[in-house]
């Protein structure tokens, strides 16, 4: 697992059923992108994030490929809907087989 | 060529006409696209892609891409030493077909948007981003 | 002919296009926050200068905006970092932060009035010297690198809780020599490119260097996530850069000289909003 990588997202805690919301979400990570050399001119080998998805209760409301061109801390920001009470769903897929989630509830109200 | 006077001007006239010509794609460019669309020809229509005229550090810059009936969007930088950046797929509990993040350009260039929209034709939108390099900050 | 050289090459490298000067804007923190980003010079500077300007002006719209939401700054993330870390235990006193200073909060208004003179240990401190005085000496901890991530982080968190308020650092009382030390730096051109601090940021500021936009050189926006290398930059980190940049050996991070510095270039900004973790290029 890449070294200090922590997932934040930001998720309104109630809305009313039907509504669309706002969702940011952000992950400190690199983002090596493999074009990259040390000081001694080897390149870095790459090392990125490469999907981001975002579900509510089992249904897929946004899937990102990401590619080396995305900036260091991935930063998303898109609209969901929200058709009942439930949770949203976050995961992030790293190069080397690490897989970083978080949830976030929201209530009808 | 030499570069004098008279044919640095006569490049710049060239220059300028090719500003006036569709977007000039690199190989790796066609292959991202051709890989996207399968071939499909792309046209102009529901997409938007809004980026920075002058983007301060070529390491953060952000874009947004929306369309009211895009099933996926793909993002390219074509002056980008590998073009990809990223591509977006909006699922059943999308609240729009929009989304922004934050990306990583070499240097001033073209970034292009193409979407794939529900009727399976394919559109793009195109812009011109300028890099600023240099000084102490850059 | 050294002179020369450099006379040409400063009226080369500064240039005025037209949209150098600083943009009006307004900086609203979370929405909740007005932040003083220009006003007038405090008296230890109306000689030189009316109106003194936070570094946030000087920046492109999208860095503007990146500043103005916790959520969008990427500086956050890594006071969320420094957050934990203030209530982890390290060193042979089995103590965090948090063990004497409850939480964050308690260090509100602190980042505001750094540099600040120590009475018990007679010296102008900055507050990684703080820091690592409460390491090495109530926490039995190893000292942190003076521009290492740890303490920076940490530094950043310490700032955060002061956001808003006014940087008010004293000079005179026992800091006044400590602050007339870093004054007469600030004013000594350094380097092959024989340039002072304020032959930027005092007589240039507005102006472009090459594709830069001239600042001030206010810190009250320190630690600052900078997007050149996106992680957050402390002050002392800032200044090595720049006097490197004028191509002459730089002093060490927590050097005295730069303790100094930092007196006399946080005193300018005396009036402006605590802002960090700020963003710039």
């Amino acid at each position: 697992m890449a070294k200090g990588v922590k997932p934040r997202v930001k998720v309104p805690k109630t809305a009313a059923a039907g509504d669309t919301i706002t969702i940011k979400t952000l992950i400190s990570h690199k983002m090596e992108s493999g074009q990259r050399k040390d000081d001694d001119g080897n390149v870095i080998p790459r090392s990125i994030i490469n999907r981001f998805t975002c579900d509510f209760n089992g249904e897929n409301v946004i899937d990102v490929t990401l590619e080396p061109a995305i900036s260091t801390n991935p930063y998303f920001e898109f609209e969901a809907k929200v058709p009942e009470a439930g949770e949203f769903k976050f995961t992030w897929y790293d190069d080397d087989g690490s897989v970083y989630d978080t949830a976030k509830k929201i209530a009808i109200g | 060529m030499e570069l004098t006077r008279r044919n640095a001007m006569i490049a710049g006239a060239g220059a300028l006409f090719v500003a006036g010509l569709p977007i000039r794609v690199s190989a790796a460019g066609e292959d991202a696209i051709a890989a996207f669309t399968g071939g499909a020809d792309v046209g102009a229509g529901d997409i938007t892609l809004t980026a920075p005229e002058i983007a301060e550090n070529g390491n953060t810059v952000p874009i947004e891409v929306a369309s009211e009936t895009a099933a996926e969007i793909m993002v390219l930088a074509l002056g980008n030493p590998t073009p990809a950046v990223a591509t977006f797929k909006f699922g059943p509990l999308s609240g729009s077909r929009a989304a922004s993040t934050r990306i990583r350009l070499a240097g001033t260039q073209d970034v292009i948007a193409i979407a794939k929209l529900d009727d399976g034709s394919f559109v793009q939108a195109s812009s011109t981003v300028k890099v600023t390099i240099g000084g102490c900050g850059g | 002919m050294k002179k020369l050289t450099s006379a040409l090459l400063a009226s080369a490298v500064f240039c005025t296009p037209l949209m150098a000067d600083p943009v009006e804007d307004t900086l609203i923190l979370n929405e909740e926050i007005t932040m003083v980003t220009r006003t007038a010079a405090p008296a230890h500077v109306s000689d030189v200068l009316d109106e003194v300007i936070s570094g946030w002006h000087f920046r492109g719209t999208e860095t503007r905006a990146m500043q103005a939401d916790d959520f969008d700054n990427p500086g956050m993330i890594f006071v969320e970092q420094a957050e934990e870390v203030w209530n982890t235990a390290d060193g042979s006193e089995g103590k965090s932060c948090s063990s004497c200073h409850e939480g964050t909060d308690s260090m509100k208004g602190v980042r505001a009035v750094y540099p600040k003179w120590n009475e018990a240990a007679g010296e102008v401190r900055t507050l990684e010297m703080q820091v690592n005085d409460c390491r090495e000496n109530r926490m039995g901890a190893e000292k942190w690198k003076y521009t290492g991530g740890d303490m920076t982080n940490m530094v950043a968190l310490i700032s955060s809780v002061s956001r808003g308020m006014p940087v008010d650092v004293a000079i005179t009382g026992p800091a006044q020599s400590m602050w007339e030390q870093g004054k007469e730096l600030y004013y000594t051109r350094t380097g092959q490119l024989e340039l002072a601090c304020a032959s930027c940021h005092e007589d240039n500021y507005g102006n472009m260097i090459r594709a830069d936009h001239l600042s001030q050189g206010q810190i009250n926006g320190f630690p600052t996530y900078r997007l050149k290398n996106t992680k957050l930059n402390s002050v002392h980190a800032r200044f090595k850069g720049c006097v490197r940049d004028t191509r002459a050996e730089t002093f060490k991070p927590g050097s005295p000289e730069f303790v100094a510095l930092e007196l006399y270039v946080a005193s300018r900004g005396n009036g402006l909003s605590v802002e960090g973790p700020s963003i710039r290029n």
